[in-house]
């Protein structure tokens, strides 16, 4: 697991820190690992309806070096596994992981030879998000929890 | 035209071991030296015309006590007659092999190869048998019965 | 001393004319990995693609990133336990997966569901399938930059699922049919709410294929890409609206009607080329198609309750259980109960219109459960490990008409109460399997039309 220093030192370091926190997490790119059908329940949160676009990450990059979380939403088998970490290696820090789903956190009910038992198995994961698939409120949840642990986190520039 | 496998058991009565219509699905098992002969006579055959190869799978009946232990069972439909056909062939666990479909019908293909990666069955004259749907590390057939639903084989992480 | 042309090897004299550069020079065709972590191709699937330049020489294709080992896991439970593993399949149009599997199940028992329930059926099913079509050419269509109908169609497609979570209580995992009908029955007031979601839907419809279907960039990019003939695709066991596009007009629910399909009036679109703006027109007509179906079955659909055969007496929850537990069954035999609103169960009603009344199949309904002991031994024997429903032994195969296709489910049963065998036919994997064949000769950048175009749902092909 990753661990975050929360944010110490003096006034103007700190309020510094607060400010690249708030930069931060109003500006997520995220990379989109979509493969199963949690999938369509990210779409419905990142459309319209369920805009995700009002909490600032609406933009997904498609590219692992062009953003900064990895959205891992839905089921990761172990032909899938090496793919996940080689992704997670070429983001630039700073990175946040978020295993959208229940297949990402802890399996599912997929517990058999095919699946990967939660991903945090092969990478660190910042926030899980729970569900089959997750309502749209749900993911707003986590994504605003992600949000919060971005803000307190010791910024490193 | 209705019982098909009837008229399967009249032109090839060597080939057809036996018949039946459960539920009214038309079912045929075929002896394993005459399954490329059955599969081009209803291919070609007027009253049957089967040009579409729907289906290939295989069943381990090794919890039944089946012998031989596989069964191969093939799905077939006319376009032309609007009719389904099921082929079955046995197999036996030490010498599993079947001569493949590919010539004959293209989407065999990839069947095969399925069948291959999760029985372990062979198919004699496939282009290209190799697994489709586990990795090439993993080792073994996971849907024969004798392999445990959560033995897991990781590429990478804890085998937990 | 001037410097002779053999001297200079530069000197223009000294090169090779043109036609000998060309014929020296010596080309490699060059292999480039599409996938399987690539947005267009949904995420799972690899495609090596041979490239001489940007032409497409060969093409293989790697699947098996998503394998679940739903087949494996099937083996594992009872019968009622897959309906959620089905759900998973094809999980754009998941009634359809749990619907097929239901009637595969039935054709085992040689049951038949109530004639509400059938209709309920079809109209889940053809609402499912309008979800996926919307997605797919949704997606498809953002994947070629038309970002705005992708918001449009999935706006469209909240409107269906609103409709979903009011009959099913979920978005996208429903699990919703059961073996001898469906779980529940429609909620008031749904026929008003279906058929307003339908009209704004159809308007979000209109407004795409104002945007696309005459739109030059759209048409440049998928007229005469992806073409495949009507024999190839019938070799490759291709359905669904990928061989309707072709020319052959082979629907599951004309072909072998299941359900109530034969009476209603519905037209199968069928196109000319084979090509992927085919494909896309035959997706728009059928969500069409389906909202015809739909209405239909509102109109035929038999209303209120049918086999109730009450005397009209009520009793409470707890009168009843005290009747029973003293042996006293002539007086509850006919007689509704009457629960606290809390307990899922005031349905005994509905019940009767959209579950058979097979005790060896359905569960029985809430009151009964409750009641008296018979239910509660019938519930339990359904439910619990070791007991459960038992078909006969045999095997079944039945179609569906599934978004993309044939959905075949063919289930192998050995009469205990987990199924011995369970198998898909996945539509989408035969297409998949023609893609090396449709992508020969295209340019690198119609991959992702074409690929748009399959509609691959990862959870059906590698299941």
């Amino acid at each position: 697991m990753e661990m975050t220093e929360k944010a110490t030192g003096g006034y103007l370091t700190s309020r510094f820190n607060d400010m690249i926190g708030w930069a931060r997490k109003y500006s997520i790119f995220q990379y989109p690992f979509v493969t199963a059908c949690c999938g369509m329940e990210y779409m419905s949160t990142a459309c319209s309806h369920y805009d995700v676009d009002r909490f600032g990450a609406g933009l997904p990059r498609f590219s692992p070096r062009q953003s900064d979380v990895l959205f891992v939403v839905g089921t990761i088998s172990h032909k899938m596994a090496p793919v996940l970490k080689q992704i997670y290696d070429q983001m630039a820090d700073p990175k946040w992981v978020v295993a959208f789903g229940v297949c990402t956190c802890t399996g599912g009910f997929y517990d058999n030879y095919a699946t990967v038992q939660g991903i945090d198995t092969v990478i660190p994961v910042d926030v899980y998000i729970p569900g089959c698939p997750p309502r749209p409120e749900n993911v707003l949840d986590g994504l605003i929890k992600l949000q919060e642990k971005i803000q307190g986190q010791k910024q490193e520039v | 035209m209705p019982n098909l496998h009837e008229q399967l058991k009249a032109k090839l009565p060597q080939g057809v071991l036996e018949i039946h219509a459960q539920h009214g699905d038309e079912t045929a098992l075929i002896r394993r030296e005459a399954w490329i002969d059955a599969a081009l006579f209803i291919r070609e055959d007027p009253a049957f015309h089967m040009n579409v190869l729907m289906d290939l799978t295989a069943v381990d009946g090794r919890d039944l006590k089946w012998k031989p232990r596989f069964e191969v069972v093939a799905h077939f439909y006319s376009t032309e007659h609007n009719q389904r056909l099921r082929l079955k062939v046995a197999v036996e666990e030490k010498d599993a092999v079947v001569p493949t479909l590919t010539n004959l019908w293209p989407s065999a293909n990839w069947f095969e190869r399925e069948v291959w990666d999760m029985f372990g069955i062979r198919f004699d004259g496939h282009p290209d048998l190799r697994r489709l749907l586990m990795y090439t590390e993993f080792k073994g057939h996971p849907l024969r019965k004798d392999y445990l639903w959560n033995k897991r084989q990781p590429l990478i992480g804890p085998k937990n | 001393m001037a410097l002779t042309p053999a001297d200079n090897q530069l000197h223009p004299a000294t090169l090779p004319d043109q036609e000998t550069v060309i014929k020296r020079t010596r080309t490699e065709s060059m292999l480039l990995n599409v996938g399987p972590q690539h947005p267009a191709m949904h995420g799972i699937v690899r495609i090596i693609t041979e490239l001489d330049g940007e032409e497409v020489v060969n093409a293989d294709v790697e699947i098996g990133y998503l394998h679940r080992a739903f087949e494996k896991m099937a083996e594992q439970g009872g019968y009622l336990q897959v309906i959620p593993y089905t759900d998973r399949l094809n999980y754009v149009s998941p009634l359809i997966n749990n619907i097929g599997y239901c009637l595969a199940v039935e054709k085992l028992f040689g049951l038949e569901t109530t004639e509400r329930a059938k209709y309920i059926r079809v109209i889940m099913s053809e609402i499912s399938r309008v979800t996926d079509h919307l997605t797919c050419v949704g997606a498809s269509a953002m994947e070629l930059g038309a970002f705005t109908a992708f918001l449009y169609f999935i706006k469209a497609r909240e409107y269906l699922y609103e409709l979903i979570e009011s009959v099913t209580g979920a978005r996208l995992t429903i699990s919703y049919a059961r073996v001898g009908g469906v779980k529940g029955d429609l909620p008031p007031g749904f026929r008003e709410s279906c058929l307003g979601a339908i009209e704004k839907t159809r308007k979000e419809i209109k407004e795409v294929d104002a945007l696309l279907t005459k739109n030059r960039i759209f048409v440049d990019r998928l007229k005469n890409v992806g073409c495949i003939s009507k024999e190839d695709a019938l070799a490759y066991a291709i359905t669904g609206p990928f061989l309707r596009s072709t020319g052959v007009d082979y629907d599951v629910r004309r072909a072998n009607p299941y359900l109530v399909y034969d009476r209603f009036d519905f037209e199968i679109p069928v196109g000319e080329h084979g090509d992927n703006f085919d494909r896309y027109l035959c997706r728009m007509e059928e969500m069409e198609q389906s909202f015809r179906i739909i209405e239909q079955a509102f109109e035929q659909i038999p209303e209120g309750p049918v086999l109730l055969d009450t005397d009209g007496t009520v009793m409470p929850g707890e009168a009843m259980v005290d009747e029973a537990k003293m042996g006293r069954i002539e007086n509850i035999r006919n007689v509704e109960a009457v629960i606290d609103p809390t307990l899922d169960g005031t349905t005994k009603v509905q019940y009767r219109n959209v579950e058979t009344v097979n005790k060896r199949a359905s569960l029985p309904p809430k009151e009964d459960t409750y009641g008296n002991i018979e239910g509660l031994m019938n519930h339990f024997k359904m439910v619990m490990m070791g007991h459960g429903i038992r078909p006969p032994k045999g095997e079944a195969y039945f179609p569906v008409e599934g978004a993309n296709g044939e959905l075949g489910f063919y289930i192998v049963s050995d009469g205990t109460d987990k199924p011995y065998r369970v198998r898909v036919r996945p539509p989408c994997f035969t297409i998949v399997a023609a893609l090396p064949l449709i992508l020969k000769g295209d340019s690198l950048a119609d991959v992702v039309p074409t690929f748009g175009s399959v509609n691959m749902i990862g959870g059906e092909l590698d299941r």
